[in-house]
């Protein structure tokens, strides 16, 4: 196996972390555990998502993203805003004086993901003509969901529709225009997302879908704020223009996409937890006459990522205000096909199921599993407390089977069995010549 | 060990009426049939199926039992109960026929879709009925060899 594959944005920051049972609970994919009072990420079943770094309440879950430094190792340096930094600031009504913002900050060229996710809908819009693809088609914008998908319902990979994200295509659309304009070389030109989460970064390092990214790098949103911040309090600068269409900006929030497609017959989710709701529904085909799914792993959308400064429903309102300003037309039919000429927008690599909740590649080991794991769930007390640092008496049973774990990890288990110890140690000392049952032989 | 094959079997129990659990039983066949490492495909058949026979069970029967059973081969699903009975099988076969009641079709059961369902992922179904006495519905599925 290629080491990217285990590369992730979420990690634990040892120092901080106290142990506690907040991360595991909340985990959807049952990544995480509590070994030797650390947190544990089991790196085949992360995510990406986010929501440990979300409910941490020590901060010790972090996303490694790129520093703003970073973008001195290209001679040329263009930034990609999400949509959803639009709607990071106070009292701004118009998004040229964020996109300038970010010229000064040290980059050549601002081209706005707003802009790219116009030529997605554009793309996507064509795929729905498409009779013969399995229904719902399902976006592949958001990456924690496409890996959710991955380990979880394999069964629905065929329906993630194979259009790449905006932040993809974006990037070969910012790179391509800048060289042209410019003359220079692609090698010498930097392309960074200015993110919202941890999910875009771990695909821009370990795509899916795709061989490689056309990103070089991502900012956080939290990374560059302060002095976006401070730029934007201070000038106007009339070398940026805003491109994106309403629907195109209206992307950050959850329904932006869907509603960029025109449709009827669509369903927008956000919070990783519903999304999870509805895709078992898809799987069991009770979402039957459904067109499109779009599914969030944040909530609210991507307003809602970690990485993010502003409350998600304040922002939220202010993307809803901006997008209907937004300067740009939907991409034409012409645009489209020559947009369609120059660049890779589809998902061109197979996405591959991902089956970690699997017991065993052989199904009678994994039978054996099963019935060990039922026998020693049902002698746990049942309780999900955490405290063995696994997120449920049930998922004890399965990390002991698995070799992770054992018996006495359960705080419960361990009491009985010190309790028959210290019964038996009485015993022991009662037969010790000189002990009270001796005595008692002896009168 | 059953015919020299491994195998296990799991019992759920499935009260009349019970919507606020209605479901629980199939989620929990096909969380099992995942980490057993079965194909996926079949998983979502499977799945579908025994979601349509404990859905049965809650609406039209006085309670019962779906119970699970996987060899290295098969993948057969059961739903037993005691009553009432199906007094016409090939009727109650037949796609949008229903006698789901009101409460039922208010939360939207009852198109009469269940049962063809079933049929149609199974590799193989058997239902046997009696009025008075109750139903047993066995469906049948093949492991491929990979
Ligand atoms: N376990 C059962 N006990 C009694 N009657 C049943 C049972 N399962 C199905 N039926 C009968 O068969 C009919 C068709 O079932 P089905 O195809 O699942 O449709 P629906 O559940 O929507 O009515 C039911 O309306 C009911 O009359
Ligand atoms: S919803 Fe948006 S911000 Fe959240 S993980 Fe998905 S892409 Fe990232
Ligand atoms: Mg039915």
């Amino acid at each position: 196996m290629k080491l990217k594959e285990y590369y992730h944005s979420v990690t634990l920051r040892r120092d901080k972390c106290r142990g506690c049972t907040n991360c595991i609970k909340r985990c959807p994919t049952e990544a995480i555990r509590v070994r030797d009072g650390k947190a544990r990420i089991i790196a085949e079943r992360c995510i990406d998502c986010g929501e440990c770094i979300r409910v941490c309440p020590y901060h010790a879950k972090v996303a490694v993203t790129d520093p703003l430094s970073s973008i001195e190792r290209f001679r040329y340096r263009i930034a990609l805003p999400a949509p959803t930094l639009y709607g990071q600031f106070k009292n701004v009504s118009d998004i040229n004086v964020i996109l300038a913002g970010l010229k000064n900050l040290g980059f050549d060229y601002v081209y706005e993901v707003a802009r790219g996710a116009d030529y997605v809908t554009a793309f996507v819009k064509q795929a729905l003509k498409d009779p013969n693809r399995k229904r719902p088609i399902i976006s592949s914008s958001c990456p924690a969901i496409v890996r959710l998908i991955q380990v979880r319902f394999p069964e629905l990979i065929d329906n993630i529709v194979d259009v790449d994200s905006p932040m993809e295509i974006t990037a070969q659309l910012a790179r391509n225009e800048f060289c042209e304009k410019y003359g220079v070389k692609p090698e010498e030109v930097g392309v960074f997302f200015i993110t919202p989460c941890a999910a875009k970064m771990t695909s821009i390092r370990n795509p899916v879908g795709r061989k490689e990214s056309s990103v070089d790098g991502a900012i956080s949103i939290q990374e560059i704020y302060g002095q976006l911040y401070n730029q934007i309090s201070k000038l106007k600068r009339e070398d940026v223009a805003q491109m994106a269409s309403p629907f195109g900006v209206g992307w950050a929030n959850s329904g932006g996409e869907s509603l960029a497609l025109g449709i009827d017959s669509y369903l927008a989710v956000d919070g990783i937890q519903n999304v999870i709701r509805v895709l078992e529904e898809i799987e069991d085909d009770k979402l039957t006459d459904l067109e499109y799914f779009e599914g969030l792993a944040c909530p609210g959308g991507c307003v809602g990522g970690p990485l993010t400064v502003e409350n998600g429903f304040v922002a939220k309102n202010r993307i809803r205000k901006l997008s209907e300003k937004a300067k740009g037309r939907p991409v034409s039919e012409d645009e489209l096909h020559e947009v369609g000429q120059k660049i890779s927008w589809r998902l061109d690599e197979k996405i591959l199921p991902k089956p970690v909740m699997k017991l065993d590649d052989d199904i009678v080991e994994a039978m054996k599993k099963m019935e060990t794991i039922k026998e020693i769930y049902e002698s746990l007390p049942g309780l999900d407390c955490g405290s063995c640092g696994s997120p449920s008496c049930r998922t004890l049973a399965e990390d002991i089977v698995r070799g992770y774990a054992s018996e006495m990890d359960c705080v419960f288990k361990l009491r009985e069995k010190v309790k028959q110890l210290a019964l038996e140690m009485i015993e022991l000392s009662e037969k010790i010549p000189g002990g009270r049952k001796e005595k008692e032989r002896q009168e | 060990m059953t015919g020299g094959y491994y195998s296990i079997e799991q019992v759920f129990h499935v009260k009349a009426g019970d919507f606020a659990s209605a479901g629980e039983a199939s989620s929990q066949i096909k969380k099992i049939l995942k980490q057993l490492g079965i194909d996926s495909t079949l998983v979502r058949r499977v799945s579908i199926a025994a979601y349509e026979a404990e859905m049965n069970l809650v609406i039209h029967s006085v309670g019962g039992e779906l119970k699970l059973k996987v060899t290295p081969q098969s993948i057969v699903v059961t739903a037993e109960d005691k009553g009432p009975g199906i007094p016409d099988i090939d009727l109650a076969m037949q796609e949008g026929y229903s006698t789901a009641p009101e409460i039922a079709r208010e939360l939207g059961f009852g198109a009469g879709m269940g049962l063809p369902n079933i049929k149609r992922c199974a590799d193989r179904l058997n239902i046997q009925s009696k009025v008075g006495e109750g139903t047993l519905l066995e469906i049948y599925f093949d492991i491929k060899a990979r």
